[in-house]
């Protein structure tokens, strides 16, 4: 499976942005890792930690969130509160001992079909040098904890 | 549950067949739980497509249907039709993107395939979570606003005047005209400027649908489509509208003159106390407070004492006006670009050096120079001009598109050397010529019989650095004739930089008041590029003329124009019906911890301090699902976007590397 691994990757896009730019890139014909499984959400603050959480534990070995640029929200600044968000979980999943690679935030912008189709190609490299992302051992036997303290004693969190 | 879903796989001729096994596709989506017929068909948005569709839900009994075709931008309107004529509520229904999203962006047939069942089975996994909803029918306020008194806003405003329904119309500067009342002559029929729109202006000043509110800006827009209420700063004039006559006395006595940096390009002057051109509407001047003599020393009121009518007040105040429109059509236009920034062209630094517009108002009968072309002293005559194309535009380093217009108003400008200076030569340093347009390709062949000489190839730089003994006291544009592949230093007296159209320097943040967006050179976004060019993404607001991108005066007319029929179509409705993609409290499961409160954008969550519970107020709601998210209770349903949906679609896409032992035992 390592040879030729293909990791899958769970794409949250938002109606407005990245969405279009995901459509852009279709129109445009630009080839890109068809790694990615979208959907739609009408803003990435719609997003919640769990919908992710759910795609890692339900096989997925990455997701991908993507929105308007800061300061292009459709709904003003919905996507700040995604950043946001998503720091949050990055903490989490970090102790958890997920990879950060594997939970990415992008902005694409409707008119950048190109840099959507990029982020997948870049995201599907990084997770295929990853490798997949086995949440049963890593988070539910809880062997990625133990790891992150050991690579991290001083960030021990009670 | 037990739903009855039917899967319909397009073919969308070879777009979607050409790559994706799309017969396979159809037999595995057929055997899916709840699945209880699946098709393939070569055109799902063809009338038998639909037909395909509305046939199986009644003969069939289907409670849900997955289109599995192009973006549910293009197409989700279609099916969702298809299915309310069937007696299917229309948000039974759920798309699955397999042409934008998988045939179109990989050649791999068997990722391709396999791709388009994940997102298949995404869909089926939400479908049969979906809840029947309404849409909202929100009424129209007949009222319309229109932003921007350029020809693109002024076609608008006219129209929609026309039809019978009332216009506020704000401009920022002190006269409606726009970058049109600048110009000398329009390509290729060469009919002068002011001559075919100053009746226009006139007409929009006179009408009593119009309401114009000249030298104001719109501040702040609260609401939704059909009940906008815009805030507009109504700017200090220091002249009361109602007492002045627009006798011009004031602007004769006043004694202070200063540069024209807007109207005249910088090229001339104007007074203190001013209206932009004699065909100014309205017609009122306008104090310019900083270069003002009262308002620096205290002293003079020149023009206070000779006002006839006592109509100068130096006290005035800006006004803040509220009003209330159904829908709002943006025509904030362009600006030039800053030749400037283009330091090897030598704009700024070498005299004769001239921009487009400028060379606009010197052309121009009634501009500063009175029509002659001269040079920067005011007198000579110059005995050969250079006119440089695409100045920052088709250029990586400053804006890559094509501004559209610059080609044919740079071989008008050297129609009208010849004419003016039959004596004078010509030289057009161009890329490519460009012109696609009626009667624009005659044009240009008409310049050219002319005897303009045409060179193919970008100029390299304008130096005044002779080399050799013709080019002393001269401009010598230097650049490389590519047809016939050799390097020309041309000296010339003159130089016209033909600079591009750019988006207004504050367009993100008009973009911002208004809730568009922007794209990356700056021009607003429209719905959709080709189908529905003049509407945005924002309900009720469209874009006209240049705002939207470059774009000539007949294609801006033609969008106010459009805007205008769009948003007569939506007063005559009388009411629109909105996505009811909206959020809701269910009042039991609220803690009242008012998080949500404050995440909201628009302010659409009220709390009730009685109940402790917060409320969406439907018709503010706009849908992003901030809220939903945020609620630590799970007490706001995000309707068509619920948890319940969204995790399914997770769990559907995700079909084939799903973790067995840790999913129960009981799902499929």
């Amino acid at each position: 499976m390592s040879e030729s691994f293909e990791p899958v990757i769970v794409g949250f896009l938002c109606n407005w942005c990245s969405y279009r730019a995901a459509d852009l890139a279709g129109t445009a014909r630009i080839h890109y890792a068809p790694n990615m499984r979208p959907i739609r959400v009408m803003c990435s603050a719609r997003v919640e930690p769990q919908f992710v959480i759910k795609a890692l534990r339900e096989g997925a070995d990455g997701v991908m969130i993507a929105g308007c640029h800061p300061g292009e929200c459709h709904y003003v600044d919905g996507n700040i509160k995604a950043l946001r968000r998503y720091e949050l979980l990055k903490r989490m999943l970090r102790q958890w001992g997920v990879e950060e690679e594997r939970v990415q935030l992008v902005w694409a912008a409707a008119s950048e079909g190109i840099v959507l189709a990029a982020a997948v190609d870049r995201m599907t490299e990084e997770l295929r040098a990853l490798g997949p992302l086995r949440w049963g051992e890593t988070v539910i036997s809880g062997n990625g904890h133990e790891q992150a303290l050991e690579e991290a004693p001083a960030a021990e969190e009670a | 549950m037990d739903e009855k879903v039917g899967v319909y796989v397009c073919h969308c001729g070879t777009n979607i067949a050409g790559t994706v096994d799309v017969e396979e596709v159809a037999t595995w989506s057929g055997e899916q739980p709840n699945v209880a017929v699946a098709r393939d068909y070569k055109f799902m948005c063809s009338s038998l497509g639909q037909e395909l569709v509305e046939q199986d839900i009644k003969e069939l009994g289907l409670t849900r249907v997955v289109v599995a075709a192009c973006s549910p931008h293009m197409h989700e309107k279609t099916f969702r039709g298809a299915c309310e004529r069937a007696g299917l509520n229309p948000y039974l229904f759920e798309m699955a993107n397999i042409r934008e999203f998988d045939s179109w962006v990989t050649d791999d047939r068997e990722a391709a395939t396999h791709k388009a069942k994940s997102l298949i089975k995404g869909a089926i996994e939400r479908v049969v979570h979906h809840q029947p909803l309404e849409p909202l029918p929100v009424e129209i306020n007949p009222n319309t606003l229109v932003v921007g008194g350029g020809i693109a806003g002024i076609s608008a405003a006219l129209e929609l005047a026309d039809g019978g329904f009332h216009v506020y119309l704000v401009e920022r500067e002190p006269s409606i005209g726009g970058h049109m009342a600048q110009l000398d002559k329009t390509f290729p029929t060469l009919d002068c400027s002011a001559c075919i729109l100053t009746p226009r202006m006139f007409d929009v000043g006179q009408h009593p649908n119009i309401t114009l509110l000249s030298y104001s800006e719109v501040e702040k827009v609260d609401g939704y489509v059909g009940d906008f209420t815009a805030t507009v700063r109504k700017k200090a004039r220091y002249v009361n509208e109602e007492l002045c006559t627009g006798c011009g006395i004031c602007v004769e006595k006043c004694p202070q003159s200063v540069v024209d940096d807007v109207f005249e390009a910088g090229l001339g002057q104007r007074k203190v106390v001013y209206t932009p051109f004699p065909q100014a509407v309205p017609n009122y001047p306008v104090i310019d407070r900083e270069n003002c003599i009262y308002f620096q020393r205290g002293k003079c009121k020149a023009c206070e004492i000779f006002c006839p009518t006592e109509a100068i007040d130096f006290e005035q105040q800006d006004e803040l006006i509220e009003i209330e429109v159904g829908c709002i059509i943006l025509a904030t236009g362009y600006d030039p670009f800053d030749a400037r920034r283009i330091a090897r062209y030598g704009y700024g630094q070498m005299a004769n050096v001239f921009t487009s517009l400028e060379f606009e108002r010197m052309v121009n009968a009634a501009g500063p120079t009175e029509g002659r072309i001269v040079l920067r002293d005011g007198e000579t005559q110059p005995e050969s001009i250079a006119i440089i194309h695409c100045v920052g535009s088709r250029d990586q380093n400053y804006n890559e598109y094509c501004s559209k217009v610059c080609c044919m108003y740079s071989l008008k400008f050297a129609h009208l050397v010849h004419e003016r200076l039959p004596n004078a030569e010509v030289y057009n340093f161009y890329i490519d010529i460009r012109s696609a347009g009626k009667r624009y390709e005659e044009f240009y062949q008409r310049v050219l019989a002319e005897g303009a000489n045409l060179i193919r190839g970008r100029a390299a730089e304008v130096t005044d650095v002779a080399r050799l003994p013709d080019e002393e006291g001269k401009l010598i544009v230097q650049a490389e004739d590519t047809l016939i592949g050799q390097q020309r230093r041309i000296p010339v007296d003159m130089v016209v930089l033909s600079i591009g159209i750019q988006a207004r320097h504050d367009a993100t943040e008009v973009a911002q008041i208004f809730g568009l967006g922007c794209d990356f050179d700056g021009f607003f976004i429209e719905r959709h590029p080709k189908l529905d060019p003049v509407f945005t993404m924002t309900e009720g607001i469209s874009i006209v003329g240049t705002c939207q991108g470059p774009m000539d005066i007949p294609d801006s007319v033609a969008q106010g124009a459009a805007a205008a029929a769009r948003v007569m179509s939506m007063i005559t409705q009388g009411t629109v019906m909105m996505e009811p993609v909206r959020a809701s409290i269910n009042a039991d499961q609220c803690s009242g911890c008012r998080i949500c409160n404050n995440l909201c954008p628009y302010n659409a969550i009220v709390f009730h301090e009685d109940d402790e519970v917060s409320e969406v107020i439907t018709a503010l709601c706009q849908g992003c699902g901030s809220c939903v998210a945020a609620c630590p209770s799970g007490a706001i349903t995000g309707a068509h976007f619920t948890d319940e949906q969204l995790i399914s679609q997770v769990v559907g896409v995700l079909w084939d590397v799903r973790q067995p032992e840790l999913v129960p035992a009981e799902e499929g």
